[in-house]
C-alpha cells in the first residue's frame, strides 16, 4: 500500500527483465555444442512430422557412407526405443530418449543421454527429434544445423 | 503444446529475478513472436495452472504479441509478409528481423 499519503493504492515497482524465457534451455545448449566442437563431431538436429523418414533418411546415410565415417544418434520418441534399435542395426551408434508426455527435445534432455555415451571416434552425430513440426524448431540443443525432413507423397 | 513447459522455464525466471525483493509478483508481461511456435491463448492457460504453488499465484499475465517483419541482410530493406522471402534488389534470402521472440520482458512488483 502506499505509505505516502494513506490513499490505499498499491505501490507497484515494475522491474524490467527482457530475458529470454527459454535462457536455460540456451545454455544448457551452449554446453553441448562445447561438447561436440572439442571433440569435432558435427551434428545436426533432424526435424519432420510423424511418419515424414527421418529413421529411414539416417539409415539412407549410413548405407550411402558405406562405413567410411564414424555415426552415432540419439533417437526421440515419446514412448518406445524402435527408432533406436533400427538406427543400430543400420550401423549408428545410437541410444533412445523416451519423452513421455513431452513432444520435443530439449537441451538438457540431450544432455542427460549423452552421459555415458561413447561419443569416440564420431564424425556425424544426429539427433533424431520427436515427430512433431511445432516445438521441436524452438528448442536449440546444441547442434550445428538443423535438417527438416519432409515428406512430398 | 509444450506451453506448460515454457511456463515452467518463466516460472523459474520470474523466481530468479524477484527472489531477491520483498514483494508479491503481481503482473509478468512478456513478448511471443507469431512465428515462436508459442500459442498465446494456450500460454495463458497453461500459466493459469501451473502459478498455483508458485511465486507467481497471484499474477496476472499479459502478453503482447510480436509481428513478424523480415529485411534483407544486406541493404536492410523490409520485405512484405506474404511475398517471395528474398529481396527484390540485392536477391539476397529474407532475414527474420522479428517475431520468433520468447521474452520475459517485465515483472511488477507489489512492495509490502
Amino acid at each position: 500500500m502506499c505509505q505516502d499519503c494513506g490513499c490505499g493504492d498499491t505501490n507497484l515497482v515494475p522491474v524490467e527483465v527482457q530475458k529470454r524465457i527459454l535462457s536455460r534451455n540456451d545454455s544448457v545448449a551452449a554446453h553441448n555444442r562445447d561438447h561436440f566442437a572439442q571433440k569435432h563431431i558435427f551434428t545436426v538436429n533432424l526435424m519432420g512430422s510423424p511418419g515424414a523418414g527421418k529413421t529411414a533418411v539416417l539409415e539412407a546415410t549410413a548405407k550411402a557412407f558405406k562405413g567410411g565415417q564414424r555415426l552415432g544418434a540419439l533417437a526421440g520418441d515419446l514412448a518406445t526405443d524402435n527408432d533406436a534399435k533400427r538406427l543400430e542395426r543400420a550401423g549408428i551408434r545410437s541410444k533412445a530418449i523416451t519423452t513421455g508426455q513431452t513432444c520435443h527435445l530439449d537441451a538438457e534432455m540431450v544432455h542427460h543421454a549423452l552421459h555415458g555415451f561413447d561419443l569416440g571416434g564420431i564424425d556425424y552425430f544426429f539427433i533424431e527429434n520427436v515427430g512433431n513440426l511445432v516445438c521441436p524448431a524452438v528448442y536449440d540443443l546444441g547442434q550445428t544445423v538443423n535438417v527438416v525432413c519432409l515428406s512430398v507423397t | 503444446m509444450h506451453e506448460y513447459s515454457i511456463v515452467q522455464s518463466l516460472v523459474d525466471a520470474v523466481e530468479t529475478s524477484s527472489r531477491s525483493q520483498h514483494a508479491i509478483v503481481r503482473n509478468i508481461e512478456v513478448r511471443i513472436g507469431e512465428l515462436s511456435g508459442v500459442d498465446p491463448e494456450l500460454l495463458l492457460t497453461a500459466f493459469q495452472v501451473f502459478r498455483e504453488g508458485t511465486c507467481c499465484t497471484r499474477s496476472t499475465m499479459t502478453i503482447e504479441r510480436v509481428p513478424a517483419r523480415w529485411c534483407c541482410p544486406r541493404c536492410v530493406q523490409e520485405i512484405p509478409k506474404g511475398s517471395v522471402l528474398r529481396c527484390a534488389f540485392c536477391h539476397q534470402p529474407a532475414e527474420l528481423a522479428s517475431g520468433d521472440e520468447i521474452i520475459l520482458q517485465r515483472i511488477e512488483l507489489e512492495v509490502v
